[in-house]
């Protein structure tokens, strides 16, 4: 009876255990088929009229060699793309440089091409895609111009991928802080030279400090760095944005490093807020 | 400095982690359950207790040094107990992080909170601690005898904001800070225009103000400003907009049980209006421009509409700016509610955020929390923070007291902790607090709130890249945004933490299964029974 029991009792477990894996597949399941219809509303949304499909990067060579054949149809040079107009749809070629960030199919991208430079916010990705788009990556990007804060950029932009690779050499602008024409190298991955380390702020003892977490110090470790650095008399304020550069990252601990006073180089992206704000992702001492 | 990064993106996250919430939280809470906590008799002195609090700075110096100080000075009081702060910059991240950690059993013990956040929580089971028992305990309530501090009593809690911290019946927080929307307005411009500011705003005198703005000369400068740049009208969260608008009119937006009634013919109209002004560029949006501030104090906006905790970004002598000094243009800045629709019957939006205490094994570590968590409801704590921004105090304790009310008759002594646009925002919420109202809380209720916001984004950017905004466009937005935030998949019923996600009938293979299991159980019992018969007959 013991044993017959014991079988009983343990086939009982075995279904429930079964029950439990088929119950996790379910959740799975319903999951999936959730995050599916959120793509398609994304892809939708951000390119009316536009197939869903063309919103996902190719998959395969042929697919790729494809969508290199047209690529001249209706794609932008840089020039044009400058020239159009805010809320316009856009379609250009560019080449990944560097992500910023990724999060429930929407990715952030520097991307850029012999000419000029695109930021590319909140693009429609797949993590599966997000994962291609290293550096060099060639892309076609469809989405609408716009401007936030003075950083110009393409948003509700799908893209794929294309034959073609290149990365671009930082571009010394030390000399154009100052200038107007600063602005025509705005996202581009740029150079600054020989900048001197200025106070970013106090601490709470009144001391001088090289660096603050957040623009005003409220932040903490992990968050973005705010630095000061002058040049020829005027000073500019730089960032290392946590996305693009986290905590871990060379860059990150070396402001942390940082002493009021140190000449330095560094090269970033040409980001904009209210006026040139670049993303440093490295920082050495001067030459 | 501000990122617009930060904040989009944690939009995303919202959407994600609600939607995902529903499953994580409802089919898989059984691993993380926890006990029903019990308020021990005593608080234990002897033992020392470590917990965490996670709070929002808005990336302000200043809340991060009263937050700090408050420890400092809590854990004077009670040494056995450390505060750990991990600061946020923004509410959808914590709520993010919340239901991340609590899978792992890892959430904080204290957090800055919304109550539709916490809605979301309750459906887990026994994670947020109902704090019912601890405002009347004796020795450890509210201003019990036990407290080592001048803590407020149950009473002088404002009812109105306490009250928006029931669900389902119970208190599952405590209101921290509260503060509305203000129409932050460029007075010398809309005098220029010829207008007089009405003693109500309206949602009409705004759009006709803006309009009239639009003006430009032939090299395409505005006439009012001589710029190049001019929105009048910009709205910071397009979600307060829409559930206001709906609130003020009687429509339709969600019921207390959470059925979602916000994709009717009203909301329709509204977005209609919206879309008109949204063509012509005389109304924007903080996602698709960027923030009010920066362009009312650049003189390229007139009506700018944001939170009374914003206030100190607001007016030509702000405290605190994201533009440069040299853009700023000199303007006479005045505070006023949001736009009506009925000015004999003005409402608007109770927001800022509230706190709520996570459930622990241990229920001294518990205590301890709650500890803390009346402690920055002292007049200390809830005074310093409301002079930071245009928050006003949650208790009639700091409110009435004569710090404070030294605080408010001093507006405009000078362009810091007495900034004058800062103080009229403060005084805009003590004035109207019957006028303030908020949203049924469900679990949904936050997916909902984004949704409400994105049908005006959506519609605004569709207008401005010239998309035909019809009646077949609205039923597309609408089935867009209803996808988008997962809202045909809420159980529409489900309130607080009775409130369970209705996941469908049970897939087929599940029913196999428990049907085999029960005709395993009915297989043993027969079989244990037939064996008793037996042995009662052989005994015989």
């Amino acid at each position: 009876m013991k044993k017959l029991s014991l079988l009983l009792v343990s086939c009982a477990f075995a279904l429930v255990g079964a029950g439990c894996t088929s119950s996790s597949s379910s959740s799975a399941e319903s999951t999936g088929a959730g995050t599916t219809a959120a793509d398609t509303t994304a892809a939708e949304d951000t390119t009316a009229g536009d197939d869903a499909e063309d919103t996902t990067a190719a998959d395969d060579e042929a697919d790729t060699s494809e969508a290199s054949d047209d690529a001249a149809e209706g794609v932008m040079s840089y020039a044009e793309y400058a020239a159009a107009d805010l809320d316009t749809e856009v379609t250009i070629e560019a080449y990944v440089q560097a992500k910023q960030s990724w999060w429930e199919d929407k990715a952030t991208v520097y991307a850029q091409d012999e000419d000029g430079a695109y930021f590319l916010y909140n693009m429609a990705c797949s993590q599966e895609d997000y994962e291609k788009l290293t550096q060099g990556t060639k892309i076609r990007v469809t989405g609408y111009k716009a401007e936030w804060s003075g950083e110009v950029e393409i948003i509700d932009a799908t893209f794929e991928i294309i034959e073609g690779s290149y990365i671009a050499e930082a571009k010394d602008v030390t000399d154009l802080l100052a200038s107007d024409e600063l602005i025509d190298y705005q996202n581009q991955f740029v150079s600054f030279k020989g900048m001197t380390v200025e106070a970013a702020g106090q601490d709470e003892e009144g001391n001088d400090v090289a660096f603050l977490y957040s623009w005003d110090g409220s932040g903490q470790d992990g968050d973005d760095l705010y630095f000061n650095v002058s040049k020829d008399g005027e000073t500019y304020t730089f960032t290392v944005e946590s996305y693009l550069c986290d905590s871990t990252t060379d860059v990150y601990a070396a402001v942390k490093a940082l002493e009021i006073g140190d000449v330095i180089d560094m090269e970033g992206f040409l980001y904009w807020y209210e006026g040139v704000n670049p993303h440093i992702t490295s920082v050495t001492a001067a030459e | 400095m501000s990122s617009r990064g930060k904040s989009i993106k944690s939009c995303f996250l919202g959407v994600f982690f609600t939607a995902a919430s529903l499953f994580l939280l409802t089919a898989c809470h059984g691993s993380q359950e926890q006990n029903v906590f019990e308020p021990p008799e005593e608080f234990d002195t002897s033992e020392n207790y470590e917990i965490t609090f996670w709070a929002k700075n808005d990336t302000n110096k200043t809340h991060t040094a009263i937050y700090e100080q408050a420890i400092e000075d809590f854990q004077e009081l009670y040494p056995n107990i450390t505060v750990n702060l991990r600061l946020y910059t923004d509410y959808g991240k914590i709520y993010n992080d919340v239901i991340t950690n609590i899978s792992t059993n890892t959430t904080p013990n204290v957090c800055v909170t919304y109550p539709d956040h916490i809605a979301t929580y309750l459906t887990g089971s026994n994670l947020v601690v109902p704090l019912d028992d601890l405002f009347t305990d004796e020795q450890y309530g509210l201003g019990g005898s036990e407290v080592r501090f001048d803590a407020p009593s149950l009473e002088e809690i404002i009812p109105k904001f306490l009250e928006e911290c029931r669900i389902d019946g119970h208190y599952y927080a405590l209101p921290y800070m509260r503060s509305t929307e203000a129409c932050y307005i460029n007075k010398t411009y809309v005098e220029a225009l010829g207008y007089t500011l009405p003693e109500t705003l309206t949602w009409d005198f705004i759009w006709e103000v803006s309009e009239a703005a639009m003006a430009q000369d032939e090299e395409g400068n505005f006439l009012i400003n001589g710029q190049k740049v001019m929105i009048p009208f910009i709205y910071k969260s397009t979600d307060n907009m829409m559930i206001q608008m709906l609130k003020q009119l009687g429509a339709g937006y969600s019921t207390d049980s959470g059925e979602i009634l916000l994709f009717n013919d009203t909301t329709k109209e509204l977005l209609y209006t919206i879309a008109e002004h949204g063509a012509t560029r005389a109304f924007s949006t903080f996602k698709i421009s960027s923030y009010p501030a920066n362009f009312l104090n650049a003189g390229q906006c007139i009506f700018a509409i944001d939170s009374t905790a914003g206030a100190t970004w607001m007016g030509t002598d702000a405290p605190l700016s994201d533009i440069s000094e040299d853009k700023i243009v000199e303007f006479e800045t005045v505070v006023m509610p949001i736009p009506q629709f009925d000015a004999d019957n003005p409402q608007m939006i109770s927001q800022g955020p509230s706190v709520c205490i996570f459930n622990k094994e241990d229920s001294q570590e518990v205590l301890a929390s709650w500890l803390f968590v009346q402690y920055l409801l002292t007049n200390d704590v809830q005074i310093a923070y409301s002079q930071t921004e245009g928050y006003v105090p949650v208790t009639t304790k700091a409110q009435e007291s004569a710090e404070y009310q030294d605080y408010l008759a001093r507006s405009g002594e000078d362009n810091s902790t007495y900034y004058e646009v800062k103080l009229q925002a403060a005084k805009l919420l003590l004035d109207n607090v019957d006028n303030t109202f908020v949203t049924p809380v469900f679990n949904g209720s936050a997916s909902l709130r984004d949704a409400a916001g994105q049908l005006i984004e959506n519609t605004v950017k569709s207008v401005r890249r010239n998309q035909t905004v019809d009646e077949d466009y609205m039923e597309s937005l609408f089935q867009e945004v209803i996808s988008l935030y997962r809202l045909d998949q809420m159980d529409t019923q489900g309130t607080g933490s009775g409130g369970k996600t209705d996941l469908g009938p049970l897939p087929r293979t599940s029913v196999i299964l428990l049907c085999a299991l029960a005709g395993a159980w009915v297989c043993i019992l027969a079989y244990l029974m037939v064996q008793a018969v037996r042995k009662k007959r052989n005994a015989g």
